[in-house]
């Protein structure tokens, strides 16, 4: 999915486009975009103007206004075409997803019991269906028995299986991904056409697709700009007719399509939908565009410590033997009681203990015939019992005291001094004893992610708060929120604290973003303003955020921020520039309305244009191909930089805003040069 | 550096040197906190038990809106019905009639709304009682409208959230008594002692050298131009308003008048900053307007030095610069200064006629008009100027990738639309308004009325367009100064101009309210380093750039069509 091509026009795509820029100028479609609807009306007069001039003069030749009437139309189709390709990359992006999971069959279990195969579209919201090991889960559910690895390489792109099992965080399956081993009963969890993946299309296309509130307000104020035009253009008639200088339908329609902001009136909606896409593009899902918008103004990031700012698992870092042990004697011990330890931890004592031995030091003789001792949440320890009937346990610091002083031993001062500073520093000691006897502490520590820190800096110059999820100790909590740089931490989290922080924070102002996936994370991410679903998390989880993340990839809440800032920033760039435009057009076009009958007016023509039909047709070819010129920018978001709000302004006011002002006199100069050739 | 110069210098010197610690006391007085003015206290308690008024009442915004249209219809009423019976009411030596229903019509809407726009002559159509209890009275009570309206939105923004906004009738009240009562006492005595008049006798006589007999219009006159000024009202005791040699009779009294109008506006700027707390926010927008005034003042000087080229075609020298029109006292220095004042901030009163400006200081004048807000009215301004300002964050706040925001409130659709509204309103009026007028003029010069169309223009071609421009964008702006040269006085102006003027004046100040009520009662936002912050230069420069291009997309074709267009015939003369 990641390999999705990124090229802009791709030519399949750009055909669908071409027929949906014929089919999008419906009035009735056209009149939910203001500005550009008056271009319609516009462009309507002007083919009336057209065959009027044919048998009738007054108002220029029929050439020169079906000229004008010719790029009015154009300006209209690279407005919808620039909406119709930002629909069509999106439908394609989310059809390619959509395509893995349709029409593979299922095997349904009936009331009786027995097993019936079905097309996966069969598959209602409440069916009980079985997958086994090589199957393809047809559609999205939750497993209500068995436990199964899974291959969601299809949806994610990541190759490693995931266990997915009954009850639990882990019950969730997506529609697409293949069984590997084991057998699961799933239970369907949405109908046929309302899994996340249609809604989204859904939003892609149009039909449900609703304007946020701020591009509500955005076209609220367009659409005023476009009256005060729409104002000075009819008020230029009599005032005309004052100064006894006949304008032609032509030349006011033009100044008129060239005046109200086309440019972004035409972007508008196409910025809006490809905001969208490029969340799918980070494999994201979205319920609304309203989310990806409010992304950009999210002040609070909470993340979970484990997989988002930590590698996910703690791991051994220094050994500790206590007072009188050699220490070649301690490792040897941790090594031997975690060899047939599978946990993360125990890996990683094995790890780094066989580095810091000699090779040969733990003969296959003492490895053989030990005994594992799990770990349970009473004993909260575990280790081996050796051939020679030595126990060797390994647990948090309080069980150990327990089983030592039980036995009648000393817990030794030093390496009680030892587990206090493991504490304080953010690490987890584990406490290491043979046959009861204090042997000594490992210190594991969390392992913060390369790079974290440099985006939690970048978050901060964007004015995000981050905060720290995690079930840690305050301690370990405040070291690690410290060494990673993030703003505050919640330490020995419960699901409800979550929730609390998220309230106080929003009882502030602030608005909140966080991830989640577990059932019990659902009413945090309802309450959340962003909430990210994982993939893997439940169906509450799920239903109660408002984006889904496909790739379980708990750092991306910080590009979805990105992604909604992105989203404003186009919006803003793209109307200053717009109406930036518009004092080169004036500059233009007034000139050569009046220039016949008053002369003097020369002195406004500070382009020199060739004459004043050159001027007029060069001005509003300019306003039309200034469109399609923008629609790659307005796809791709102009950049952004978190370099501060006032720098960021005073950068983009000074590219959009004074760029707006300067590349309409050289754009219209350099067409009056071709166009004075002809007119 | 020449006199006439470092006398407008040392005028903006002092307007500051006066205006910076007035806009601290303004701020005390309206917070309620202790100002050495708290002895009128007694006063003022005496006032609302008479009235009826507790003014620990808090209002939202919505109430105030309704107390203030309230209060100013009443006035309204009174004052129509007053003009037009000013003949069978006392205090009437000069035996003056009564007003036509039109002319009262348009000039008490003109008078309620802190425009001041004189269709007539001060001398012969008014008599005294009318220039004390209608006029005059109506110089303090606008001036103290528009000085509420304003605190009220400041007290919009001084805490975190709020729906409660004060009591309309004190800040009003306050207005009055703690700055427009105490101020123009101060500046109508200097201005008696100079010798405008302060008398209730009728017109005094004398022979002039070449024998003829001279009336002499008088009147209680040096009160009355005090507050005209201090109020940004500007409609004047006589016809020629500060230009008339009694009205402003010295360079002094000119200082003293163009000073007085310009204190309160810049006071009501920083008045805003010292009361949300926020003084660079305030000091910024003072910049913006400063910078705004000095674009627009620097051109008018140079185009009024310059001189005419027409008048140097016939071989005439302008040692002086363009003199047609000025006054010799004053020079064309002190009356480019004023004329860029008075249209900036909307007084309207003026020290020279306007029509015989250089094609180019009408372009700068009217400019003025139409911004509205480099310092603007009584009040009023700072409100104006906050249209643009909500524009302005709109836009910057997309560019920086948030919601846009205004200290701490989220400006969002509902704000947006009412900014659109007022931003549209002013082309409506000024366009709509002056299209009808050239119509009208073109198709119905013969229609009988006091003035016909026809003789309207005292000067054919652009300058009679820039005429009518100018008096439609002049009542939009409640600016009441006129191009003059304009036959006003008829049912189409009166009517016209009548409307456009209360359009003009209500709109905008329910607008910037309904805006102010709205995000004050929103929840606050506190600051982050993605907030845009919008005291800044670069802020500045942007809402700088709204205003300029607003304002240049919106009027530039009319504006080519009336100055423009005479400028470059002009130029076209010398070669």
């Amino acid at each position: 999915m990641k390999s999705q091509s990124n090229k802009l026009f791709e030519p399949t795509l750009v055909q669908t486009a071409l027929k949906q820029s014929f089919i999008k100028l419906d009035p009735r479609v056209m009149i939910k975009n203001p500005v550009m609807f008056t271009v319609e009306i516009g462009t309507l007069v002007m083919a009336y103007v057209t065959f009027y001039s044919i048998s009738n003069t007054g108002q220029g030749s029929a050439l020169y206004n079906f000229f004008i009437f010719l790029v009015l139309f154009l300006t209209l189709l690279f407005a919808n075409f620039a909406e119709a390709i930002a629909e069509a990359r999106g439908k394609a992006q989310a059809d390619s997803l959509r395509k893995t999971r349709e029409e593979t069959p299922a095997k349904l279990i009936l009331a009786d019991g027995t097993i019936q195969q079905v097309s996966s579209s069969q598959l209602k919201k409440g069916n009980i269906f079985i997958c086994e090991a090589g199957d393809t889960i047809p559609t999205d559910g939750e497993i209500v028995e068995g436990i199964a690895t899974i291959d969601e390489s299809a949806i994610t792109g990541e190759s490693a299986p995931v266990i997915r099992e009954s009850g639990g965080d882990k019950s969730s399956v997506t529609g697409g991904t293949k069984v590997l081993s084991d057998e699961i009963k799933v239970m369907v969890s949405t109908s046929p056409g309302e899994s996340f993946l249609d809604k989204m299309i859904a939003l892609v296309e149009g039909a449900s697709r609703q304007k946020t509130p701020n591009e509500i307000a955005l076209t609220i104020l367009l659409a005023s700009f476009t009256l005060v035009f729409i104002i000075v253009c009819i008020t230029l008639k009599p005032f005309a007719d004052y100064a006894n200088t006949p304008i032609t339908i032509a030349a006011l329609i033009s100044l008129f399509v060239c005046l109200i902001p086309t440019t972004i009136g035409g972007l508008l909606s196409a910025i809006g939908i490809a905001g969208m896409d490029r969340a799918l593009r980070a494999n994201v899902i979205t319920k609304s565009g309203k989310a990806v918008e409010t992304a950009g103004d999210i002040d609070v990031l909470l993340l979970d410590k484990t997989g988002t700012i930590t590698i996910g698992n703690r791991k051994a870092t220094q050994f500790y033997p206590s007072k009188g042990i050699p220490r070649e004697v301690f490792i040897k011990l941790c090594l031997l009681s975690s060899i047939p330890d599978d946990t993360p931890e125990g890996k990683s004592i094995v790890e780094l203990a066989n580095q810091l031995l000699p090779i040969g030091a733990v003969s296959s003789s003492e490895k053989e015939g030990m005994d594992f001792i799990k770990f349970t949440a009473e004993t909260r320890s575990s280790g081996v019992k050796l051939s020679n009937g030595n126990q060797i346990l390994k647990g948090a610091s309080d069980a150990m005291r327990n089983i030592t002083q039980k036995a009648g031993f000393n817990f030794p001062e030093d390496t009680a001094e030892e587990v206090k500073k493991i504490s304080s520093n953010g690490g987890t000691p584990l406490v290491v004893t043979e046959n009861a006897v204090v042997m000594g502490v490992i210190e594991l520590q969390d392992i913060i992610k390369p790079g974290i820190s440099e985006r939690f800096e970048r978050l901060r110059k964007m004015g995000v708060k981050t905060v720290m999820v995690t079930g840690d100790n305050p301690l370990t909590a405040k070291f690690i929120a410290e060494k990673a740089g993030v703003d505050d931490f919640i330490a020995e989290a419960k699901p409800e604290d979550k929730m609390n922080y998220i309230k106080a924070e929003q009882q502030q102002g602030k608005l909140v973003a966080m991830m989640g996936d577990g059932t019990n994370d659902a009413p945090a991410l309802a309450q959340a303003d962003v909430g990210v679903a994982m993939n893997s998390g439940t169906q509450a989880a799920k239903e109660a955020g408002n984006m889904v993340d496909l790739d379980n990839d708990p750092t991306k809440l910080i590009e979805i921020v990105e992604i909604g800032k992105q989203l404003l920033i186009t919006r803003g760039t793209l109307t200053t520039f717009s109406i930036a435009n518009d004092v080169a057009k004036y500059f233009a076009i007034v000139p050569a309305l009046f220039i016949a009958s008053i002369p003097a007016l020369q002195g406004l023509n500070i382009m020199g244009l060739h004459s004043p039909e050159s001027a007029i047709l060069s001005a509003v070819v300019f306003n039309a191909i200034i469109i399609p010129i923008l629609i790659p920018l307005a796809l791709k978001g102009v950049a952004y930089k978190p370099i501060g709000a006032t720098a960021l302004l005073r950068r983009n006011l000074f590219i959009y805003g004074i760029g707006g002002v300067i590349a309409p006199f050289i754009g219209i100069k350099l067409i009056d040069l071709v166009v004075g050739l002809f007119v | 550096m020449n006199t006439e110069l470092l006398g407008i210098i040392a005028s903006f010197a002092i307007t500051l040197v006066i205006a910076v610690p007035l806009g601290k006391y303004l701020a005390k007085v309206f917070a309620g906190e202790k100002t050495w003015t708290d002895f009128l206290k007694p006063f003022e308690s005496i006032i609302y038990k008479l009235s009826g008024i507790n003014p620990k009442e808090q209002m939202t915004w919505k109430q105030h809106l309704k107390a203030m249209l309230t209060i100013n219809s009443v006035w309204l009423v009174y004052g129509f019905f007053a003009l037009m019976y000013q003949d069978k009411l006392p205090l009437n030596p000069d035996g003056n009639a009564g007003m036509s229903p039109d002319l009262s019509f348009n000039t008490i809407i003109s008078f309620v709304v802190n425009c001041n726009l004189q269709h007539y002559s001060g001398e012969s159509g008014l008599t005294y009682f009318t220039q004390q209890f209608v006029i005059m009275f109506l110089h303090f009570t606008s001036a103290a409208t528009g000085i509420a309206a304003a605190v009220v939105f400041f007290k919009a923004f001084r805490d975190k959230t709020t729906t409660t906004l004060g009591n309309f009738w004190e800040f009003f009240v306050k207005s009055i008594t703690r700055l427009l009562l105490p101020i123009s006492l101060i500046v109508g005595l200097i201005l008696a002692f100079n010798g405008t008049p302060t008398s209730y006798e009728g017109k005094d006589q004398f022979i002039s050298l070449q024998g003829d007999t001279v009336n002499v219009s008088r009147g209680p006159a040096a009160g009355m131009i005090a507050v005209k000024h201090l109020g940004t009202n500007g409609g004047g005791w006589f016809g020629v308003n500060s230009a008339h040699p009694i009205e402003n009779p010295s360079y002094l009294t000119n200082m003293v008048e163009v000073i007085s109008q310009m204190i309160i506006p810049i006071a009501m700027v920083l008045a805003f900053g010292y009361f949300i707390r926020r003084k660079k926010l305030a000091w910024t927008i003072f910049g913006v307007m400063t910078i705004g005034m000095f674009m627009l003042l620097i051109p008018t000087i140079m185009s009024e030095l310059g001189g005419n080229p027409a008048i140097e075609k016939l071989g005439i020298s302008q040692t002086t610069g363009a003199m047609e029109g000025k006054e010799v006292r004053f020079g064309p220095t002190a009356s480019a200064y004023w004329s860029t004042v008075t249209t900036i901030i909307s007084t309207g009163s003026v020290n020279s006629m306007h029509d015989s400006g250089m094609p180019l200081s009408g372009l700068w004048q009217l400019l003025g008009m139409m911004i509205n807000s480099f310092y603007g009215g009584c009040g009023v301004g700072i409100l104006n100027y906050f249209i643009y300002l909500i524009i302005a964050v709109f836009i910057s706040g997309l560019m920086v990738g948030r919601t846009p925001e205004f200290l701490g409130h989220k400006v969002e659709a509902r704000e947006i639309k009412i900014a659109a509204i007022i931003t549209l309103l002013s082309p409506l009026l000024i366009l709509a308004g002056t299209a009808i007028s050239t119509f009208v003029f073109g198709a119905y010069g013969d229609a009988d009325w006091a003035v016909k169309p026809a003789n309207w223009l005292n000067n054919p071609s652009f300058h009679g367009f820039s005429e009518m421009l100018y008096e439609m964008t002049s009542s939009n702006a409640n600016n009441g100064s006129g191009f003059e040269g304009l036959g006003d006085n008829n049912i189409f102006w009166n009517i016209s101009t009548g409307i456009v003027l209360f359009l003009g004046r209500f709109l905008p100040i329910i607008g910037p309210i309904a805006i102010a009520g709205l995000l004050g009662a929103k929840k606050y936002i506190p600051e982050s380093a993605g907030t845009l912050k919008t005291d800044t230069k670069t802020f500045a420069l942007m809402t700088f750039a709204v205003i300029l291009v607003l304002n240049a997309l919106s009027y530039f074709p009319a504006l080519a069509l009336g100055p423009l267009a005479e400028y470059f015939t002009m130029i076209g003369l010398r070669e």
